[in-house]
């Protein structure tokens, strides 16, 4: 039985299937904008925690990291309420649709990247912080040198958030409604399908996540390889 | 045009004897034509942790050329060129620079080079280029004119991280020019360098001097202090115990823990 559905899953691999590409497509096109969506906000906020200094930042610092473990559950849970009919966002008309889970994936992956880059730059700005002070720079321009030199460490930060983005099931399922055809990611196929007893497609969609997460390390390990032989790191 | 020891460095004005000795800079050679740059320090002191750092620090700065601050390990040589250029902030008093308490855009007229130079994770040229991006509209001096000075057109491409020690303090002093300030902080800028290299950071810094920079130092090297420094300022156990000019603190040092440095023995107060 075993055997036969992975015999399968290489034919729906090997022959390109169409709802297996549809699924991957989708996949990415989610999990990639919301890690952009993330950066652009936990970069700045992780650099901000980074080099600024004011009362209550450790109590921020705690918040953000502790976010870091949110369940997706639960942040697919508050994303519901807000975009539901009758929650205070509803009449967006997001809720099943992949901009919802877009932004389920956004609210769970920021605080892991502003928590991991903030470590990150406030280690360099340890290194930088009278070279900046004599520079007499602005906020702005440390948090922009910071986050130019610290990129092989925040790309690292980034696939970081790609990979659990990728891998989360629990916040898509929920505001996504693992629609066929509109709202169908990898993670949501696999864990429906597997409840169907159509393996076939699972093990194809796993072998699938499987080998991006092996491209991910592998893309990681080769960042800060070239990053430290070349000294930027 | 004379060459220094490394050759690839451009050296406008020899400041070598014939014998390849260099000779301590006489007064007159100073620019002192060049604006005043006038330090006061008022009541300066710092403490940090409830220890004391520095206290009752009252003395006038020579306007113009070198000005080298000495003193045994732990004297607070650092944290008192800190609090000059700013970068610390004094507990008690003040730092005036030309009668005023300096702002951040009087601020932008200083730079400063550090013990262990602090370079960019970017190429050679990109460390000169962030700080003449920063000052572009303070007509900064050009980048490769910068690197021709110190010796380094040829590594422009390079990691700045993978330069030899000296090659990076080279770098941090170009990029410190490139601000062209009017006042330059060293703090022990050729401490961890062999002497090749410091009596390049020496040229640069006494150029700089002659054209009108003011500079402040802080060395450990007394021969390095006598060669170029015009006054010095010795302090021991967080204050300054003697601040005369550098001829004469050589020669006659008048406290007791300025000459047991100049002898190279500890100062003990109770021998």
């Amino acid at each position: 039985m075993q055997e036969s559905a992975t015999s399968l899953a290489l034919t729906l691999i090997s022959t390109a299937d169409p709802d297996l590409l549809e699924i991957i497509g989708l996949s990415l096109r989610v999990s990639l904008s919301a890690v952009g969506l993330s950066l652009c906000a936990g970069l700045v906020l992780g650099a901000t925690l980074a080099i600024a200094r004011f009362p209550g930042r450790q109590a921020v610092n705690i918040l953000v990291n502790a976010s870091m473990s949110m369940p997706p559950v639960v942040v697919g849970l508050l994303v519901y309420l807000a975009l539901s009919r009758s929650g205070p966002l509803g009449w967006l008309g997001l809720l099943y649709t992949p901009s919802a889970m877009i932004i389920a994936q956004t609210l769970l992956i920021t605080p892991l990247i502003a928590a991991l880059s903030r470590q990150v730059i406030e280690d360099l700005y340890l290194e930088y912080a009278d070279q900046f002070t004599s520079l007499q720079l602005t906020t702005v321009e440390k948090i922009k040198a910071l986050l130019w030199d610290a990129r092989y460490s925040l790309s690292t930060v980034a696939l970081a958030g790609l990979g659990r983005a990728l891998s989360e099931v629990g916040a898509v399922i929920i505001v996504g409604g693992n629609i066929e055809h509109l709202t169908r990611v990898m993670t949501t196929a696999i864990a429906l399908e597997t409840s169907k007893g159509n393996l076939a497609l699972a093990l194809a969609l796993g072998a699938i996540l499987l080998t991006l997460a092996l491209l991910i390390n592998a893309l990681l390990s080769s960042i800060n390889v070239s990053a430290k032989r070349y000294a930027y790191a | 045009m004379h060459k220094s020891p490394d050759s690839n460095i451009v050296n406008l004005n020899a400041t070598e004897t014939n014998n390849g000795k260099r000779r301590p800079t006489p007064a007159s050679n100073k620019n002192e034509k060049a604006p005043a740059n006038q330090f006061d320090l008022v009541e300066l002191g710092c403490t940090i942790s409830g220890k004391v750092i520095l206290q009752n620090i009252n003395i006038s700065l020579k306007p113009h050329g070198i000005s080298a601050i000495m003193g045994f390990n732990g004297a607070g040589k650092s944290m008192l060129l800190k609090l000059i250029h700013g970068i610390a902030t004094p507990t008690n008093g003040h730092v005036r620079w030309n009668q005023q308490v300096p702002t951040r855009e009087h601020r932008l007229n200083q730079a400063m080079v550090f013990q262990k130079p602090v370079l960019l994770r970017r190429s050679v040229k990109a460390n000169i280029d962030f700080v003449i991006k920063q000052r572009k509209h303070r007509d900064p001096l050009n980048r490769n004119a910068l690197l021709a000075m110190v010796g380094l057109v040829d590594k422009a491409t390079q990691a700045a991280r993978l330069l030899s020690g000296g090659e990076q303090q080279r770098l941090a002093l170009a990029r410190a020019l490139a601000c062209k300030p009017s006042v330059l902080f060293l703090d022990e800028a050729t401490a961890s360098l062999d002497s090749a290299s410091a009596a390049i950071i020496e040229d640069i810094v006494e150029r700089e001097s002659r054209a009108g920079t003011k500079i402040i130092m802080v060395t450990h090297d007394a021969a390095q202090a006598a060669r170029l420094s015009d006054e010095v300022i010795f302090m021991h156990g967080g204050t300054v115990v003697e601040h005369s000019n550098s001829q004469s603190f050589f020669t006659t040092p008048s406290s007791a823990p300025a000459k047991a440095y100049l002898e190279g023995r500890l100062y003990n107060p109770n021998r």
